[in-house]
């Protein structure tokens, strides 16, 4: 929980993550790919406040107790979302999979929600595993990262046949939040492996599941966008918007933020650190602070309030996950809680511009 | 950097005077980052050019990211291949894109000419003409953004943009540009032609349309820069030289 000027914030981080990228976890002969995979997230680093920077060695590998401190301790964070990335051609066993994050949550309970992720190219016996992690850790929730390599495919598309027999597979054994994750490759390359229109088509198709499209389909928050005001059930997750805008670009941040408000809706955004890509304490305080620039090129945007504030720090995930709230962080008003399609610009009809 | 463009005049076995690597740098500032639409010399991703007395050209460009997409990566340097070809006195280019998952696929198959689907053999179903017009559309919609905004701000009413020409607005670097793409995709760019279409289809916006074009048109140019943005961000940590001809954040 973080409390600042008497308003008491309830921190669910619902996009992070436990990796080990050190070398003795490298495929041989894939060393080369294991190494660029996380000097790339070392640059997002880059983004965040100087003093929060780590050494490369560090960033490769930090311990369970580093992550407790970062996350917990210093962070604010009352309940962490563990969103597992395989990699397995990559890493010998996995970047960050369920299983090691399940098995350092286990010690810390009540503290973590373990999402577990599937690969629809892994046929009858990745659907069995699927129901094996969902049976062992309770999942709720799968991240998809839709550029993984697999054996010698490079990636697919969520509107592919196979991917939406395991949606519904997942859907039947209890599954509720998507996460979506999109990446350079994807099967033809000839294509753009950002495009977001096969989210768009799951959102439809799957109505009971939620869509969480992280770093708000960066960088084709357009396209996300415009999918987003006409599907309820898609979220923006602003892991990678705050950690990489908020301090590095603050215009831009202020410029996001409010296309975002004005599409997509506070209703519908959810905080997620992506630790340890960034530590979540300076982007939780730093997004409490956070208020719209007083500027005419930003006059037209919704502003966003402390009850905003409170919704995209915690409570949006927090109804998406069923995480009970303490009654002193739920927001006052409560009674009257925003319908899923309360965003600003359903069926594309925007909101009158102000200006 | 300045070790790494090495300005040559006439060599003694060479008749001809050399095009120099200021005529290089010159011809990559034409090529773009089709996603950024911005020049690949400005983003900071040519990190040396040069060209010797005799014509021959060699250029090495470097990317935000190890992982940046192959597809818009290929774009680059074939294009870039092809502005450096094809100057007058280069007899022999080599384009050469660093530190990069697909390098040796995309490095080899612009030197073979070989195309973008022979280059990602069985990874690719077609060439990447689709995509290049896709982020044209995308850089016109933005475009539009770039162009409307100071009108409003200098007093057009809002409700006057869809009767507008191309040649109402005053001249500006911003409309030389929307003109150019608009041209490139084969869209209406002349003075008679209408300021707000759909990049699509060419047809003009409606007035009831339009307040939702305008909307797009600027998530379309905030989407851009801040990508860009970010994309110098990541560069400035992986380099710590800055690229040929460089620029900061516009």
């Amino acid at each position: 929980m973080y409390e600042k000027n008497g308003e008491k914030y309830f921190v669910v981080d619902s996009h992070m993550h436990y990796w080990n990228a050190a070398p003795d976890n490298w495929v041989e002969g894939a060393e080369q790919y294991a190494k660029g995979w996380i000097e790339c997230f070392h640059a997002y680093q880059s983004l965040g406040p100087p003093e929060t920077h780590w050494s490369l060695e560090h960033f490769q590998k930090y311990s369970e107790d580093d992550l407790m401190k970062d996350v917990f301790e210093d962070g604010h964070v009352d309940v962490a979302v563990f969103q597992p990335t395989y990699l397995k051609e990559w890493y010998k066993e996995g970047f960050n999979t369920t299983e090691r994050n399940a098995l350092m949550g286990e010690r810390h309970p009540g503290k973590f929600i373990y999402n577990t992720r599937f690969d629809p190219r892994d046929g009858d016996e990745g659907i069995n595993a699927l129901r094996a992690n969902v049976d062992r850790f309770g999942s709720k929730g799968v991240k998809l990262y839709t550029a993984e390599w697999n054996n010698g495919s490079r990636g697919y598309k969520l509107s592919d046949p196979a991917a939406y027999r395991y949606l519904e597979a997942a859907q039947n054994m209890g599954i509720k939040n998507v996460h979506v994750h999109k990446g350079p490759t994807i099967w033809p390359l000839d294509k753009d492996a950002f495009d977001v229109s096969d989210i768009d088509h799951c959102a439809t198709d799957f109505p009971d599941l939620n869509f969480i499209v992280e770093h708000v389909g960066l960088p084709r928050i357009e396209d996300f966008c415009f999918m987003a005001t006409q599907e309820p059930n898609v979220y923006a997750g602003l892991s990678v918007v705050i950690g990489g805008l908020m301090h590095a670009r603050p215009r831009f941040f202020a410029k996001v933020m409010g296309e975002l408000l004005f599409w997509v809706g506070e209703d519908k955004m959810t905080f997620g650190s992506d630790y340890g890509i960034w530590e979540p304490k300076w982007q939780v305080e730093g997004f409490v602070d956070w208020e719209m620039p007083d500027s005419e090129e930003l006059a037209d945007y919704p502003r966003l309030g402390t009850a905003g504030k409170k919704k995209i720090l915690g409570l949006n995930a927090a109804k998406l996950y069923g995480i009970e709230v303490p009654a002193e962080c739920q927001l006052k008003e409560e009674g009257a809680p925003a319908a899923p399609e309360a965003s600003v610009g359903v069926e594309g009809q925007p909101a009158p511009a102000g200006a | 950097m300045t070790a790494a463009t090495t300005a040559t005049g006439p060599g003694p076995g060479s008749p001809l005077p050399g095009p120099g690597s200021a005529a290089i740098l010159d011809a990559l500032s034409a090529v773009r980052d089709p996603e950024l639409d911005e020049p690949i010399t400005s983003l900071g991703f040519v990190a040396s050019c040069a060209v010797t007395a005799d014509g021959d050209a060699q250029v090495r460009l470097r990317l935000p990211t190890y992982f940046c997409a192959p597809n818009f990566a290929f774009l680059m340097v074939a294009d870039a291949y092809d502005a450096v070809a094809a100057l007058p006195g280069v007899r022999h280019a080599e384009v050469v894109l660093a530190d990069h998952f697909a390098s040796d696929a995309i490095n080899g198959g612009v030197a073979a000419h070989a195309g973008f689907a022979a280059s990602f053999d069985g990874e690719a179903a077609g060439e990447l003409h689709e995509l290049r017009a896709d982020f044209l559309r995308k850089a016109v919609l933005a475009g539009t953004d770039l162009v409307c905004r100071p009108l409003v701000a200098a007093g057009t009413d809002p409700s006057r943009l869809a009767g507008l020409t191309l040649g109402d607005v005053p001249p500006s670097r911003a409309l030389d540009r929307l003109r150019e793409r608009r041209a490139d995709l084969g869209l209406p760019a002349g003075d008679d032609a209408l300021l707000l279409i759909d990049p699509a289809t060419g047809e003009p916006i409606s007035g009831e349309a339009m307040p939702i074009h305008l909307r797009r048109a600027r998530l379309m140019r905030i989407s851009i820069e801040s990508n860009g943005s970010m994309c110098r961000g990541m560069l400035q940590h992986r380099y710590d030289t800055p690229g040929q001809g460089e620029e900061e954040d516009r």
